[in-house]
């Protein structure tokens, strides 16, 4: 018992009930994050206007991909007529970071108290926001309040999300032309930055640093297969230097700190 | 008649298909999950995968933009990335600072152009 105490007291984020913890998400995503998605999803809703599709269609493609990249790869493709399953492809290259992304947060809020299929159903949720989030500050908080956290985070910016695709359509065309295309650039800046408040060891630190060198590289020689070979590429690499370094500094006794 | 109805309803078939094809990449991710060690270095590798990832997608959404950014002076855009990194690391790794520095400079020199 001694030791549970200690535990608790140690805890950055504490919310001291499941409920507490779904509004403690929900708080955490008004803030920066639905600042952030909101303004890329207001983009992304000025965009489908650009197309000449349908209000809803920002709305239902936000409920169904609910990614970002993925759903302005789609919009964009459906500009130029390519077929069906050429958009749908292309759309689960650009997607497929979930699944790493996925099996790296897992283990962060997977609680004993929470059913397997809880996991399934909410698995729709994951975005990189979320996924930032809760690898920076779930640590911080008791195991049991983690995924209550993450569903009230998620939630909370799905709707914004949505909505900001709806309101984002209106507004295409009233605000100037910089401004409506500074929306859509906040999208890569915002995750640049999450990205780097998330590093945490210097394996990821060499990963993610190769892959933003090798990202723009190999969607030249391939649009289509760039994204997927960056990860494998860059995260193997990163991988393999991480590893080297900590041999490295374990034969030196830890130097550099020392 | 049928094609009537095919040009009506494809965007929304598609926006289906495609929350399909995205879906299936977030339940694999959890059921992988359950089958890797957190302290084995598969769980290492995979990790460093999903950060490559991002920071790839990142850079080549910055440096080679697919839709509307391309029709943004490049300049614009690396400046604005590059006074993001620098306020975002000057206040103590404040995101919020970081992003309306950098897109708020992208803005002001896209209005030039």
């Amino acid at each position: 018992m001694p030791q549970e105490q200690d535990e608790k007291t140690n805890y950055v984020y504490q919310f001291g009930s499941t409920k507490r913890a779904v509004l403690g998400g929900a708080n955490a995503a008004f803030g920066m994050p639905i600042l952030a998605l909101g303004a890329s999803y207001l983009g992304l809703g000025s965009l489908v206007r650009d197309m000449d599709l349908s209000i809803w269609f920002g709305v239902f493609s936000t409920f169904t991909i609910w990614a970002l990249p993925g759903q302005l790869a789609m919009i964009e493709l459906y500009g130029t007529g390519a077929s069906i399953l050429v958009i749908t492809l292309t759309v689960s290259l650009v997607n497929a970071r979930f699944l790493p992304m996925m099996v790296n947060v897992m283990p962060v809020i997977r609680s004993p108290g929470v059913a397997t299929w809880k996991y399934y159903l909410s698995a729709h949720l994951l975005s990189i926001n979320s996924w930032a989030y809760l690898v920076q500050r779930g640590p911080l908080m008791p195991r049991d309040e983690r995924f209550p956290y993450y569903i009230g985070f998620a939630l909370t910016i799905w709707f914004a999300g949505m909505i900001c695709a709806a309101l984002g359509f209106h507004l295409a065309g009233v605000v100037p032309r910089p401004v409506s295309l500074g929306l859509v650039f906040l999208n890569p800046i915002y995750f640049m930055l999450l990205i780097i408040l998330g590093i945490k060891k210097p394996a990821i630190a060499f990963a993610t640093c190769i892959g933003a060198v090798l990202g723009p590289l190999l969607h030249l020689v391939s649009p289509d297969w760039g994204l997927m070979a960056t990860g494998v590429i860059a995260g193997s690499f990163g991988f393999f230097l991480g590893r080297f370094w900590e041999r490295y500094q374990q034969k030196n006794g830890g130097a550099p700190h020392a | 008649m049928l094609d009537q109805a095919m040009t009506e309803y494809w965007p929304w078939l598609l926006a289906l298909v495609a929350g399909i094809a995205t879906l299936k990449w977030r339940v694999l991710g959890v059921y992988f999950s359950g089958q890797i060690e957190t302290t084995s270095p598969v769980f290492d590798w995979v990790s460093c995968v999903a950060y490559a990832l991002i920071a790839g997608l990142v850079t080549r959404m910055i440096i080679l933009p697919i839709g509307t950014l391309q029709e943004t002076p490049p300049e614009a855009r690396l400046f604005g990335a590059a006074i993001a990194l620098v306020i975002f690391f000057a206040a103590r790794r404040s995101v919020l600072l970081g992003t309306f520095a950098g897109v708020g400079l992208f803005v002001a020199m896209a209005w030039q152009t």
